[in-house]
């Protein structure tokens, strides 16, 4: 496959990008999107050019760093896979592929595709714990847990932090995310204890990390690669006002 | 927004019954005796002061968090897909909203400070209705207003249920469609009185 790429390319946070296109020649349709990136780099390198900055670890679906916005779509045109998962077979010979990087100003950008998460961690930080010491793995049954709590609790704990909802989000709202991990202690006995506390620090964590508001347009629940339901959010939403009622 | 959102909507609810008499065609008697009624009980009276800061309530939340989920992305994308993950009534709410703002300077013009203020043309509220949609340019104007409501209630009632936390595996199904028969019907009731009265059908 030949293809052109528009990537952004951008040296520091604090210099201004631009879109710069690439042609890449004799591309696998088997290859996954990363790997595509990897031979470009290769070009660029041996040209003697600087090659592009973006982010990546297990290549596997599982670990939330690949971040890449590409023909205006987190994590590219198909649903449920991350940018690692994404194959060149999923584009046409021939077609220009425009690829950017998260934008949000709580995800300001480092180098050209790199952007700095951590405003994820410091919400996880302020709140997505549960603080007894759980000690060694229990016995099975040993705490009854219902069925469907169990489920829902492990689909919110299914998020692995990629921003792909904040990325896609218009307003560019961390509500799916913060939502999920809201979620996923709440539902279950070990998290209740300190769910009040929780979903106020962690509320207010996002808020000053500088994400948008939640206009439920529902744009985070379709791309994202893990696919957290909107129900969290509702979920959140309600443990968010009760808290503020009950305290 | 939610709970404004909410409020609006129970004073569509109450509007669109209220002027529905007409379609009795009984020449206006029911819906004069009916906004006779509004216009004199107290309740309804104190009511109009809650739906006018309900309104103006919602105008402002909108723009102050539009000012700040606009803050929250600086920098824009150069190519963003919305049409793939939303409808483009969930992306387009403010617009939608400024749209039927306007809408409602027009139609206050016509009824309301007419009834309230300057004193109607015509003999009663029945007679204003069809003297005011005897011209085209107003039923067009009411249409496209009607419209804009459509699509923003198309969007807004279902997501506020959703924004006040009340998701449930058994109703939400229920409250979607809901919400979207209730976006449907109403204004499209309500666009048929202008249509109606301009083609003559109501006598």
């Amino acid at each position: 496959m030949n293809l052109t790429l528009k990537v952004w390319r951008q040296n520091s946070a604090k210099e201004a990008g631009n879109l710069v296109s690439y042609p890449v020649k004799d591309i696998s349709e088997d290859m996954s999107f990363l790997e595509m990136f990897d031979v470009l780099n290769e070009q660029l390198i041996t040209k003697g050019e600087v090659p592009i900055a973006f982010d990546h670890d297990c290549r596997e679906g599982i670990c939330g760093m690949c971040s890449m916005f590409i023909n205006g779509r987190p994590h590219g045109p198909k649903q449920g896979v991350t940018t690692c998962q994404l194959h060149m077979r999923s584009f046409k010979d021939g077609d220009t592929i425009v690829v950017e990087p998260w934008r949000a100003k709580a995800f300001p950008v480092v180098k050209d595709l790199v952007v700095d998460r951590s405003a994820f961690d410091r919400i996880i930080a302020s709140g997505g714990f549960i603080s007894v010491n759980a000690g060694n793995a229990q016995d099975a049954n040993n705490i009854p847990i219902p069925k469907p709590d169990a489920d829902k609790a492990f689909d919110a704990a299914a998020c692995i932090g990629c921003g792909a909802c904040v990325a896609t989000c218009k307003n560019s709202s961390a509500m799916l995310f913060v939502s999920a991990k809201v979620s996923q202690l709440a539902l279950l006995p070990q998290g209740k204890i300190e769910a009040t506390m929780r979903v106020k620090e962690m509320v207010a964590q996002m808020d000053k990390e500088g994400f948008g508001n939640c206009s439920n347009t529902g744009a985070c629940e379709i791309e994202c690669p893990k696919g957290i339901s909107l129900e969290n959010i509702a979920r959140m939403n309600r443990e968010f006002y009760s808290a503020n009622i009950t305290e | 927004m939610g709970i404004t959102g909410l409020f609006l909507v129970t004073f569509l609810i109450v509007h669109c019954g209220i002027n529905a008499c007409i379609f009795f065609n009984d020449g206006g008697v029911t819906f004069n005796a009916a906004a006779e009624f509004m216009a004199t009980n107290l309740f309804i009276r104190i009511m109009e002061y809650v739906l006018f800061i309900g309104i103006v309530v919602h105008i402002v939340q909108a723009l102050v968090l539009t000012l700040h989920n606009n803050k929250a992305r600086p920098v824009k994308y150069a190519m963003n897909n919305g049409a793939a993950n939303s409808k483009w009534y969930s992306r387009w709410m403010g617009l939608l909203g400024t749209l039927i703002l306007m809408f409602l300077i027009i139609h206050l013009d016509h009824f309301w400070l007419k009834t309230r203020f300057t004193g109607l043309d015509q003999h009663t509220l029945f007679d204003q209705m069809k003297s005011s949609f005897s011209h085209l340019w107003v039923v067009l104007i009411y249409c496209a207003g009607m419209v804009s409501l459509s699509y923003h209630l198309m969007h807004g009632v279902q997501a506020a249920f959703q924004t006040l936390g009340w998701n449930h595996k058994k109703y939400t199904p229920f409250v979607k469609k809901a919400g979207f028969v209730f976006s449907i019907v109403v204004p499209f009731i309500f666009a048929l009185m202008p249509i109606f009265m301009y083609a003559g059908w109501i006598k």
